[in-house]
């Protein structure tokens, strides 16, 4: 149903006239997050510039039942900011202040729409950091990160998002505010922070973050390691965790990901090396240095063929671009592609690159590989061309790469979310039960479905009936028939 | 629609894979918070365009207009988008194409009739000077607040920017030529004096032929060389550029030098563009690109000479030094290390980057004359990141980031371009304040 008059006028009411756009030509420009394959345009966008103006619209959605989406820098990979038709879009770019820094209890306050980096750089001067660090990092938000429970390279060592995000402040699809959580961490009750932490979206619009601040390590260590072949490089990651040591990070890449990530940063990757591993170690010095040495023994055992030591903030840096560049990076080698995201057991590591390959022989599609080998998330990437009609083999190639993850023993996504993306690929992970659940827990959260509809949750209009169709028994003897 | 004269690629506007990284450096993004007012969604708008999804006017034009074409995305980039070639293209397409009000024609025909030219820039300079010395009588300068109080911003605009000009130095000349200094010559180069530099700015251009000269530079200055086009090119104003092109590329490629230098980081950025520009032109075609090969911005030829060891001692300047990388030579040129390889060959100079380095000051060509607001606000934000940095000395090498940095530190500090800095190293003498 599009929107009423009333419910435009009730927006430019509660919000500055000139933050609410309804040209259709800039509303165009919100369509779509960082997953292009789906395009909506919304009716409005709404660029609030304070958390009780965040309120007041959404108090206005509801009492329209507009449905709103919230959306930050818009670098999701799953389609979770993919606007609604007939609904709004609630930009939290201008709630971009860092409101409190409290260096002794190593805590700051934040707005939504700050970006991920600017934290650590707002602290940096007391020696502290934001752990979580997205491979978009300098543009991806709190809010967002917030919503998707974002990890990063660095989370194998340190956690996820939720591991650090110790209160929020919540706009509830009502329009009402609440704090979950609170500046100790500690929480009286069920962990409904720990709800909304990861739920895409979909049950209100984050307004406030308490952050966990840690101590910028002591001593920084980082290898880049070529192997000659990606077996040889996960078997290096398994001998890592099995002699007992916590990389802060262990990221791979493949001779594609490679290739794309040095033409785009020149930061001394070896273009032609079959997998390369980027292992980091942080802690006081002489730990460090000890645990350093191991790994490289390792790395030695297992036939690196290359092995570069990163001998300046400088080159670690340069090391990190490479890696943090890739996805878009690979924009360089193919005019389109899909980011998947999906997680299987560290020991199936070799197993899934195998099974990949060859599906994407059989695709006629190029699989490139980045990712967070140390908890075995993946990050396949299929290489396509949409003007060439790829686009619906490719978007079959990388759903099976999903549910091939679940398959393993993994899961469906590690970081990126469900979204609109993989919502039609629920089923394969969760039973019914699991999704009825799932769904009456945020129909408690949002009973008019008007918050972010339409994601993670399979539903009839996105993926078609639920459960794979069995033929009746009397139609399979002939004796009816369906029509 | 686009016009068919050179609309933008298909193909460089499907590189864009929707990522999001050049959102933090571009200017009007961190600003607004607007995705249709940053590169990303300016790529979109385009697309759209490409394919009359969407008019040129209104909504397109606006947020066209209001990019300031720093490049600063251009870096950002993974994907490798030339958004400079995206913009390049449909600038000119929206001035063909898209009438604009009466109001902003006459500024913009106001700008385009008197900054290319050198000598209607001295007339009004002129003026300029002479109200600078009245201004400081304070019942003057009561007067001229409540006026400009009363002026449009764009007009008010101007009249912040103008500096400082000694009547003397908007008149005076370069030799044609300059020998290099000792008889043991590395190599002979023209200058592009350029033209709010030569008149605002000659020091600077007195600066450059003197340390060119003691690093073993002979130096040329054709006299009848004119404006190269930088700022119509940078506007859309495509065909008087082309013009001007084709004239700075006949007076330059006959005097037989190894390099064409400029110490101007827009003149150099669209003199290195010529090749591209006149691609298509086969009478022009390998005239421009020949000449943009030999166009070099002076820190290259300084780095480079350098590298092969210095010649003209120096004498130490004791200064904490801070470098503004304008937008047109690091982002457009991508020339970064060779200014801080000539400023620390100055002993005695602690070189210090600016924090949001990557950002835009706001001059940005005309920017800030057809921008005043964002622009001022930009300046703002530079001034205070520069200040942060507690710098002895601030230094940049474009003279539209000098006016409008030197805008807003309001004389705090001496703001300089590198070469006045190294020609006071050489030569042994104070820092100049300005």
């Amino acid at each position: 149903m599009p929107l009423d008059g009333a419910a435009r006028r009730a927006f430019e009411a509660v919000l500055d006239p000139q933050d609410v756009l309804s040209d259709p030509v800039r509303c165009r420009v919100y369509e779509c997050d960082g997953l292009t394959g789906h395009r909506v345009v919304p009716e409005l966008v709404l660029l609030p510039r304070t958390a009780e103006q965040v309120a007041a619209a959404v108090r206005v959605c509801a009492e329209h039942e507009v449905p709103f989406v919230a959306r930050g820098a818009g670098t999701g990979l799953s389609g979770g900011a993919l606007p609604v038709a007939d609904g709004v879009v609630i930009g939290l770019n201008r709630l971009n202040r860092i409101l409190e820094v409290d260096p002794v209890d190593r805590r700051a306050v934040v707005e939504p729409g700050v970006t991920n980096l600017d934290v650590t750089r707002a602290v940096a001067q007391y020696g502290l950091y934001y752990a979580p660090d997205p491979s978009s990092q300098q543009v991806c938000t709190i809010g967002g990160n917030v919503a998707e429970n974002s990890g990063g390279a660095h989370c194998l060592k340190y956690g996820f998002t939720t591991n650090h995000v110790l209160a929020v402040e919540v706009v509830l699809p009502d329009g009402s505010t609440v704090t979950l959580g609170s500046d100790t961490g500690e929480q009286q009750g069920p962990d409904l922070r720990g709800l909304f932490l990861g739920s895409e979206g979909t049950l209100g619009i984050v307004t406030k973050v308490t952050v966990r601040l840690l101590r910028t390590p002591e001593t920084v260590r980082t290898l880049l390691a070529d192997f000659p072949s990606v077996a040889a490089a996960g078997e290096v990651v398994s001998d890592v965790v099995a002699a007992g040591i916590v990389p802060a990070a262990v990221e791979m890449m493949d001779a594609l990901a490679i290739e794309a990530a040095e033409e785009a940063v020149h930061a001394g990757y070896t273009i032609g090396t079959p997998a390369a591993l980027v292992v980091e170690l942080d802690g006081p010095a002489e730990e460090c240095g000890s645990t350093f040495e191991q790994v490289r023994r390792i790395c030695e055992a297992h036939g690196c063929t290359r092995l570069h030591i990163a001998g300046s903030a400088e080159e670690r840096a340069a090391i990190w671009r490479g890696r943090k560049a890739a996805f878009a990076a690979v924009g360089r080698i193919s005019p389109d592609y899909f980011v998947q995201d999906g997680v299987v057991p560290r020991t199936r590591l070799a197993e899934t690159l195998d099974r990949i390959a060859a599906m994407s022989r059989s695709a006629g599609l190029r699989v490139a590989n980045v990712f967070h080998a140390g908890d075995g998330n993946l990050h396949p990437l299929v290489l396509y061309d949409g003007a060439a009609g790829e686009t619906a083999r490719a978007e079959e190639l990388t759903s099976a790469i999903a549910e091939l993850c679940v398959e393993m023993g993994g899961s469906l996504s590690g970081e990126h979310g469900i979204g609109t993306d993989k919502a039609c690929s629920m089923p394969k992970m969760f039973s019914r039960d699991d999704l009825a659940v799932m769904a009456r827990v945020r129909d408690a959260w949002d009973p008019q479905g008007i918050c972010n509809p339409g994601k993670v949750l399979p539903t009839p209009r996105l993926c078609g009936e639920p459960g794979k169709y069995r033929p009746h028994p009397l139609e399979e003897a002939g004796v009816i028939e369906r029509l | 629609m686009f016009d068919a004269h050179r609309p933008p690629a298909r193909e460089l506007l499907s590189d864009c894979v929707h990522c999001g990284f050049c959102l933090p450096t571009c200017p009007t993004y961190r600003l607004w918070g607007e995705e249709m007012d940053s590169p990303r969604g300016r790529i979109l708008l385009m697309d759209l365009a490409e394919k009359g999804e969407i008019p040129l006017e209104g909504a397109f034009t606006e947020h066209i207009d209001n990019c300031l074409g720093c490049m600063a995305c251009v870096t950002a980039c993974p994907s490798g988008v030339q958004y400079d070639r995206l913009l390049e293209a449909v600038r000119p397409q929206i001035e063909r194409n898209v009438p604009r009000p009466r109001g902003e024609q006459l500024f913009r025909g106001a700008i385009f009739a008197l900054f290319p030219y050198k000598r209607r820039l001295r007339l009004a300079a002129l003026p300029g000077a002479l109200y600078q010395r009245l201004r400081r009588a304070p019942s003057v300068a009561k007067l001229v607040s409540t006026i400009t109080a009363t002026l449009p911003a764009r007009l008010a605009a101007v009249e912040s920017l103008l500096p400082p000009v000694a009547v003397r130095e908007a008149f005076a000349r370069l030799p044609r030529v300059t020998p290099a200094v000792g008889g043991n010559r590395r190599g002979r180069v023209a200058l592009l004096t350029g033209c709010v530099q030569d008149v605002f700015f000659h020091r600077v251009n007195a600066a450059t032929v003197r340390v060119l000269a003691a690093e073993g530079f002979d130096v040329v200055v054709p006299r009848d060389q004119q404006c190269c086009g930088a700022l119509e090119l940078h506007s859309g104003r495509e065909a008087p550029a082309l013009v001007r092109a084709k004239r700075t590329i006949e007076t330059f490629e006959v005097l037989g030098v190894d390099a064409i230098v400029t110490n101007v980081a827009g003149c150099g950025s669209s003199m290195k563009e010529y090749g591209h520009l006149l691609a298509d032109d086969p009478e022009w075609a390998e005239r421009a690109a020949r000449f943009s090969r030999s166009v070099r911005d002076v820190h290259e030829v300084l780095a480079d000479a350098l590298a092969e060891g210095p010649r003209a001692p120096r004498h130490p300047v004791r200064a904490r030094v801070a470098y503004h990388d304008a937008c047109h030579l690091g982002h457009a040129q991508k020339v970064r290390a060779q200014p801080r390889a000539v400023l620390a060959s100055i002993p005695g100079v602690e070189l210090v980057d600016l924090p949001e380095a990557e950002l835009c000051c706001g001059s940005a060509g005309i920017y800030n004359l057809l921008h005043p607001e964002a622009a001022a606000e930009l300046g703002e934000r530079k001034a205070a990141n520069v200040r942060s940095t507690q710098p002895d000395v601030v230094v940049t090498a474009n003279p539209g980031c000098l006016l409008q940095i030197g805008k807003h530190l309001r004389g705090e500090r001496p703001l300089l371009h590198p070469v006045q800095l190294l020609d006071a190293s050489i030569r042994g003498v104070p820092v100049p304040q300005h």
